[in-house]
């Protein structure tokens, strides 16, 4: 049954990433570099936890 | 005979206007009051105890950021009916949907443990235990979504908005003067002591709780529930704007009473501060604790909602509050397990409560950012968005405020992480 469930779950996840893999806003360059800042952003902060993690070991 | 018809004209379109507003407010309201919960009763309690008056200023200033950055929610989600979630994996595909999704599922659940936090601690000081109090909030939360009518439940969060201005009675019990507050709190001024360190974090607290992921998604998703249409954008934002005055002067009498007795006293929680203020004043205290019990309630049935509403929009599972239980068993059953588990967490012995509560501020600034920046693309996507694009004004306001809130949040954030940056 949690096998069954987890199965269903895999196909809807799969689906859902089929339903939305093309974006429907324009890809203009002030989106593109939105995204960009976005994704520079969260580097920086996953750098910063790394780095409280290493020091607090 | 002519005057008194007119006047008779009057007063009924009057009337019928204000019907019409009760009628369609609801969501702006109950998401603005929601986000003075138990962490924003906290800081500003903190705020008053340490700045006195002389930050009133800079809290009305937030009336007009909640309200910009709230009322887009409502445009996006009447015109597209779609909730944020859903609005994220359409508008810029499944990486960024399910960053947001996932990102928004830990913050709330983290920031639901510091409202059961903020309930608990207000309880006790009545003598409740916290075991009683978990299961009664989620008694009183089951009987608010049970009818299966948006409706009901709208009306019953904006009776609990309603209790949170209990603080403005709280403020007339300790005799604050009117005077000073006059003359210190509405001329724009920095606080004795100049700008430091001090109070850049006081500010970035005030700003950090002012906008919250889970608001976005709470009110968009609220809009689309009640059924908002393009023609009640309008009303829409009028609800919004009377929700972020409302939550600014809960906030501002926050800051009176603390200001009144608490002057230079750091105040590390709000509970805290209640019996701080017993002492002084039995009722004043007495307030301030039903106060924070009610913030954290409001705040709990916000964001687990926010939370089953996008998980049912991206996963096609019906997600209303307009359906039954039996209808909608995976959405309310994702509402009730985000409860009950941030409840019993809070019932752990020696659970890291402390932790947990400075590790929201750290993740909700992972998300917030995205979820702002996000926002403003989707306003300007004008092949949904119609007539309803953000125009230029609203462009300049909008990004001057995100880059604002997206700046402060993260020093605050880093602050979390780094306690001795800003000291």
């Amino acid at each position: 049954m949690i096998r069954g469930f987890f199965f269903h779950q895999f196909v809807k996840v799969r689906e859902i990433n089929r339903k939305y893999a093309t974006p429907n806003v324009v890809m203009s360059r002030w989106v593109r570099g939105s995204l960009l800042f976005l994704r520079l952003y969260l580097i920086f902060l996953v750098c910063l936890l790394l780095y409280k993690f290493i020091t607090l070991l | 005979m002519f005057k008194i018809s007119n006047i008779y004209y009057e007063f009924r379109r009057i009337w019928k206007a204000i019907s019409l507003f009760f009628v369609l407010s609801g969501p702006g309201i109950v998401v603005m009051v929601a986000d003075n919960d138990a962490g924003g009763i906290t800081t500003y309690a903190a705020t008053g105890a340490k700045y006195g008056n002389h930050l009133i200023w800079f809290l009305l200033i937030l009336i007009p950021v909640a309200y910009y950055v709230q009322e887009m929610t409502v445009r996006l989600g009447a015109v597209t009916k779609r909730g944020h979630g859903e609005a994220i994996f359409a508008g810029f595909g499944a990486f960024w949907g399910w960053f947001s999704l996932i990102d928004l599922m830990v913050v709330n659940w983290l920031t639901l443990v510091t409202e059961f936090i903020g309930m608990t601690s207000a309880l006790r000081i009545f003598g409740i235990p916290p075991w009683l109090t978990v299961i009664g909030v989620s008694i009183i939360m089951l009987i608010m979504v049970v009818q299966g009518s948006y409706w009901t439940w709208e009306k019953i969060a904006l009776l609990f908005c309603a209790v949170n201005l209990i603080y403005i009675p709280g403020a007339f019990l300790v005799n604050p003067k009117v005077a000073d507050i006059m003359r210190q709190g509405f001329v724009p001024h920095l606080p004795p002591g100049g700008f430091n360190n001090e109070l850049f974090f006081f500010i970035m607290a005030n700003i950090g709780t002012t906008i919250a992921p889970w608001m976005l998604f709470f009110q968009q998703s609220a809009v689309v529930d009640k059924g908002t249409k393009e023609k009640d954008i309008p009303w829409g934002k009028v609800d919004t704007f009377v929700g972020s005055v409302m939550t600014v002067v809960v906030a501002i009498f926050i800051v009176i009473v603390t200001g009144t007795i608490l002057p230079g006293i750091n105040i590390d929680d709000a509970a805290q501060a209640s019996q701080m203020l017993m002492k002084y004043n039995k009722y004043a205290g007495t307030f301030m604790a039903i106060g924070l019990f009610d913030a954290g309630f409001l705040g709990a049935i916000c964001i687990s909602l926010a939370s089953s509403w996008a998980f049912g929009e991206v996963f096609g599972w019906a997600h209303s509050l307009n359906n039954k239980i039996r209808e909608a068993p995976w959405f309310y059953g994702s509402y009730f397990f985000s409860l009950i588990t941030a409840g019993c967490v809070v019932l752990i012995p020696k659970a890291p409560l402390v932790l947990i509560t400075l590790f929201v501020q750290v993740v909700a600034v992972t998300l917030l950012p995205a979820a702002l920046v996000f926002l403003i693309l989707l306003l300007n996507n004008k092949k949904t968005m119609g007539e309803y694009t953000n125009t230029l004004w609203q462009n300049i306001v909008t990004t001057t405020i995100v880059v604002g809130i997206v700046i402060l949040s993260t020093l605050y954030g880093i602050s979390a992480l780094f306690p001795d940056l800003f000291k």
